[in-house]
């Protein structure tokens, strides 16, 4: 019976909350179990909060049984990626540089999460401060795909992503910069969306990019997404950035979607996006769901963004170049590490920064630190960071001509499925590639949405959906009706087919 | 290797001094540029901070509303041009007292830009200082160095980091390059920050104290042939923090560039440090390609697009600038040049105007707080406005002479009565029993008295000899302790001599 | 377009403020070219008259009132600091300063 519950889906755990069959404390305590049983395997946790999340769920279950009135997710547990802060849990980035910081403040997303009333399970593994593309890049090791343990999970938020896939959590947060959410919920058969920028407050979400980084809602459905959508969205006055507007009613639009009914919704198919180096498998799911959504009464046109093949281009140019200045407060000399020269060096201010950045950043974030501080420094700048970006608006402007025309835009998230651990590490410009398709959505600050569309070679395949700026809405629609057509094909979820993982000792 | 100087007339004689001042603004918002931590000076170190101002990850700042109105309102004070869009920009350097290791400022697009201060110089000419820029930006941090020589920085063993100052509002005003001061400029540099300085106060952005680092100065010079030559190199004096120190750096400078132009050798662009025990200037470190700031737009804020129509607002409500205010009460109280000069050099400029706000004369108030009050501020070493005596208390005082209540020399006790913190003037009067005895039958009791003591005056002035009168008077005044009325007094005199 | 020299790279971590292995160093030098050689087509599909973006939804004028909150607590501040004393941040000397 425990082991069970953590098959629900949240809206299913949620209802099961509400109506007594399930207490919160026994929703925790098997996702701790299940964590127990197989994150050994998986490593998609780097810190697991029992007490606190056992201690939340103590409080829902007193508050329900007294009668108070609770928020629709009170009781479900979450995990969150590690790249958020969390008063008095800590907060690592996967990095060594942070190693055992605690925070002082909760994000305004854990703010969220906590007035939701739902228990937080822990802290999902990450590549160092988001950067990769496969969470190789963690310094405290690797997370493993259930798919396939010796297959990358997607990254940078594989923890989160793998945390859904394996029962470990029904809920999880992520945050993507250039692929971070869709990349892993495509490569492990979940959903992942990266809403519209602005649209989730960045304030305690520790950035990589700040004109790109966005944090969403991981789970195993689209309905599930969208629920988790509707507690982080919301302005927020700490982040400038953030929109100040009523968040739209986005499980609605999912349960609307589920109806199958996509007359009159016209859908895009970008040919820059299914074009070059795409596995055949992943072309064949992806044209295969676009005669479901045809099937359902959508019109699918093609139509040409002549821009996106550049987008790869100047998002290497503006990520890193944010990248060299976000992290340039990790210095040795606040908090966090410090590293004091060994090379003879006189021990000073200046000589400890660079010890202690030098040791404790990986390899990955020392290489973007230094990419975009020579993309920034004199002489370079018009031709780097400037060029990149007036592509920047040229990638809007093809967004905007394509939604003039259509009401969403699809694609493959990925053009593969996930590949082998160290496969790709020794070849930056490979894994760096993978983000092709995912990349255009945050250089223009529109909504996507990542879902499971079918498996080749025994491995899960992305379809991506986007829309508009602020029409995450219409994400949830579509998504969630292709979604029921592809389990009324599949009989139930594709995670159903994934092989089950052994449990420890 | 710093060669000999010339001597300051000797190098104006031969060079053309150009000037260029960079001043630091601190701005009295309730809290700071990017969060709510309270802006404040002093305190208990790290009690002034928020995550934000500390630089903790996941941080991101939000503008204060009052910043940007205070930054506006100097930028129209200082006749600029308000720019209809700016955005902030990361100037990224490593260093310990900046918390992100980059500082938020404004790069290429300042809120204001292209204006002009009048200075007022000593002899009351007026000279215009152009201003490229006046932008938003936040200060950093203070540190202490531990050990070592005095803690100065070589051979301290570490230091010490207090954040509170860390997210100030500041404003940074540039000048363009100053011409035409001549062997003027080190007094038009010195007059050019006490003049923001009275700018800030009268639109009340700043306390604008440069003894507490709310107005930092850096002062840079070059020095060419003639005022038609193309501009020399120049150096940069960094924090030359009191009035006294921006002459001395100028004149310093002057000299020490006339040697070693005269000595063929180049000027070395470079940072130059004062030193405020015998106003000499030496060499920090010269600019080099770490100066790479590495600007970009700082994503976390949006672009400021000051509502047109705000901007009006606050330039209606400027106040009147102090260089206009001057010449209107110049004009207003008749007083001659070095009369207004020596009054606004001693800091007596608001003292008079509320004074004769009160209804007193200009000369009178010039009176008292020229003559009476600088004395008693010049004994007790303190600041004319540091006294214990308001500006209506000395109208009070001088409506009281005027009305014949008691006379300027009992007006001298009632000011040491105020001064001691007895009251105002009629409190003190009362108090002390001063008021001027015009009671004729108590001065005529005196006076019969004091005739009938010196029996041979009354022939004396009867015989036309007026003389012995005063002699009199003088006796009516101690046996009345100086509150007689010295004017009655002498009509009675006559009245009862001449019967 | 350019190309980055070992020497510039090593300037490139000083301003970053990194220490670099040689070995590191090296291995940068080689993939940053890789990298910029394909990134470098930025240049050639702008013309002057596109405007840059530098923000994704275009927004103005995000302000705070001027209110105070409260500070951190200093020790919490203490309790996450690497070296703390006399209520300030400990740090190594630092040079260049006056």
């Amino acid at each position: 019976m425990v082991v069970s519950n953590t098959r629900f889906t949240a809206a299913e755990l949620a209802t099961q909350l509400k109506i007594g069959t399930v207490s919160a404390v026994e929703a925790v305590q098997c996702h701790l179990d299940r964590i127990d049983d197989v994150d050994g395997d998986l490593h998609a946790f780097l810190h697991v909060s029992a007490e606190e999340a056992l201690a939340t769920a103590r409080e829902v279950d007193k508050d329900r049984a007294a009668g108070v009135d609770l928020p629709p997710l009170a009781g479900v547990p979450i995990a969150v990626k590690d790249l958020i802060c969390t008063k008095g849990i800590p907060t690592t980035a996967a990095s060594r540089i942070l190693e055992g910081w605690i925070p002082p403040y909760d994000a305004s997303i854990v703010r969220n999460i906590k007035a939701a009333r739902m228990p937080i399970l822990g802290k999902t593994n990450l590549d160092e401060f988001a950067m990769g593309s496969s969470t190789e890049h963690s310094a405290f090791g690797d997370t493993h795909n259930p798919w396939d343990l010796d297959r990358i999970p997607g990254g940078s938020g594989g923890g989160s992503a793998v945390a859904v896939a394996s029962y470990e959590a029904p809920l999880a947060i992520g945050t993507d910069t250039g692929g971070s959410i869709r990349g892993p919920a495509a490569f492990t058969g979940t959903v992942g969306v990266k809403p519209t920028y602005g649209s989730v407050s960045r304030y305690g979400c520790i950035a990589m990019a700040s004109s790109l980084d966005q944090a969403g809602p991981v789970a195993r459905n689209v309905l599930d997404t969208a629920l988790l959508h509707e507690v982080l969205a919301g302005y927020d006055p700490r982040d400038s950035t953030s929109i100040n507007e009523p968040v739209p009613a986005y499980a609605d639009a999912a349960v609307h979607g589920a109806t199958q009914d996509l007359k009159g919704v016209k859908v895009g198919v970008v040919l820059e996006m299914v074009g070059n180096g795409f596995q055949p498998g992943v072309l064949a799911r992806f044209y295969e769901s676009l005669t479901k959504l045809q099937n359902m009464g959508a019109e699918v046109v093609n139509l040409s963004c002549p821009s996106f093949p550049f987008a790869f281009d100047a998002y290497y140019l503006i990520m890193p170049a944010e990248v060299s200045s976000n992290l340039a407060r990790y210095d040795g000399m606040r908090y966090g590490l410090r590293v004091e020269p060994t090379d003879g060096r006189p021990v000073t201010a200046e000589s400890v920064t660079m010890a202690t950045r030098g040791q404790g950043f990986g390899e990955e974030v020392k290489r973007r630190i230094i990419l975009g501080t020579y993309a920034l420094s004199a002489g370079y700048y018009d031709a780097f960071y400037g060029s990149a970006q007036q592509v920047r608006t040229l990638i809007q402007r093809d967004f905007a001509a394509a939604f003039d025309q259509v009401d969403v835009l699809v694609s493959p998230t990925t053009p593969t499925t996930a590949f082998k651990l160290g496969e790709k590490l020794d070849d930056v410009l490979a894994m760096y590639l993978g983000d092709v398709a995912t990349i255009p959505a945050n250089l223009a600050g529109v909504p996507a949405l990542s879902m499971p569309n079918g498996i080749d070679a025994g491995l899960p395949t992305g379809f991506q959906i986007i829309a508009p700026a602020k029409e995450d809405a219409r994400l949830y629609r579509v998504g969630a009706a292709l979604e029921a057509a592809l389990e009324h094909q599949w009989g139930g979820p594709l995670l159903d087919q994934a092989p089950e993982l052994t449990v420890a000792e | 290797m710093e060669t000999a100087l010339v001597p300051y007339e000797d190098a104006v004689k031969r060079y053309d001094p150009v000037i260029g001042i960079e001043v630091h603004v601190e701005l009295s918002t309730k809290s700071k540029m990017f969060c709510g931590a309270e802006n404040t000076a002093g305190g208990e170190p790290n009690t002034h901070v928020t995550e934000v101002c500390l630089g903790l990850p996941g941080t991101l700042p939000v503008l204060n509303r009052t910043a940007l109105e205070y930054a506006i309102r100097l930028g129209l004070a200082l006749n600029c041009t308000i720019a209809p869009s700016c955005r902030f920009a990361r100037k990224n350097y490593f260093y310990p007292d900046i918390p992100k290791n980059y500082q938020t400022s404004q790069s290429d697009e300042p809120i204001a830009s292209d204006g002009y201060v009048d200075v007022i110089l000593d002899d009351g000419e007026t000279f215009r200082v152009p201003i490229e820029r006046a932008h938003m930006e936040e200060d950093a941090g203070k540190n202490t160095h531990i050990g070592g020589d005095d803690g100065r920085i070589h051979g301290a063993l570490y230091s010490l980091v207090d954040y509170n100052r860390a997210g100030v509002p500041l404003v940074e005003i540039v000048t363009r390059p100053i011409e035409g001061a001549g062997d003027r400029a080190p007094e038009v540099a010195r007059k050019y920050v006490e003049t923001l300085r009275d700018i800030a106060r009268a639109i009340d952005v700043s306390e604008a104290r440069m003894e507490r680092g709310q107005v930092r100065a850096d002062v840079n010079l070059s020095l060419r042939p003639t005022p038609e030559s193309p501009l020399g190199t120049r150096t940069e004096t960094k924090n030359v923090n009191s009035f006294r120190a921006i002459e001395s750096a100028v004149r310093y400078e002057v000299s020490r560039h006339a040697a070693v132009l005269d000595s063929g050798q180049p000027v070395f662009q470079e940072t130059r440090h004062f030193h405020e025990e015998d106003g000499s200037t030496s060499p920090g470190r010269a600019k080099s390609d770490a100066d790479d700031y590495r600007y970009f737009p700082e994503p976390d804020l949006v672009p400021v697009a000051p509502d047109p129509a705000w901007v009006e607002e606050i330039r209606a409500g400027l106040p009147e600038m102090p260089a206009q205010r001057r010449a209107r009460l110049h004009k207003a109280w008749g007083y001659t040049d070095a009369e207004m000069r020596d009054v606004v050099n001693a800091g007596a400029l608001d003292l008079i105007d509320a004074t004769t706000a009160s209804g007193v004369t200009a000369a009178a108030a010039r009176k008292w707080w020229m003559g009476e009050l600088s004395r008693i501020a010049k004994q007790g070493d303190v600041a004319l406005d540091q006294l214990n005596v308001t500006p209506q208390q000395i109208g009070e005082l001088q409506g009281l002479i005027d009305a014949g209540t008691i006379n300027d020399k009992i007006g001298r006790q009632v000011l040491d009565g105020v001064l001691a913190g007895e009251g105002d003037p009629v409190a003190v009067v009362d108090k002390r029993g001063l008021k001027v005895v015009s009671d004729d039958g108590a001065l005529l009791e005196a006076v019969t008295a004091a005739l009938a003591a010196e029996p041979d005056v009354v022939d004396k002035v009867k015989a036309g000899n007026m003389g012995p009168v005063g002699a009199i008077i003088g006796a009516v005044m101690k046996a009345t302790k100086g509150q007689a009325d010295a004017k009655r007094v002498r009509e009675l005199i006559l009245e009862q001599i001449n019967g | 377009m350019s190309t980055i020299t070992r020497d510039e790279l090593v300037h490139v971590a000083r301003l970053a403020a990194i220490d670099l292995t040689e070995a590191e160093t090296d291995q940068f030098a080689t993939e940053l070219n890789v990298i910029l050689e394909a990134v470098a087509r930025v240049n050639t599909i702008v013309t002057p008259d596109v405007p840059a973006t530098s923000h994704p939804l275009p927004m103005t004028n995000v302000l705070r009132d001027d209110v105070v909150i409260p500070s951190i607590p200093l020790d919490e501040i203490e309790a996450g600091a690497i070296a703390f004393e006399d209520g300030k941040f400990l740090v190594p000397q630092i040079l260049g300063e006056e």
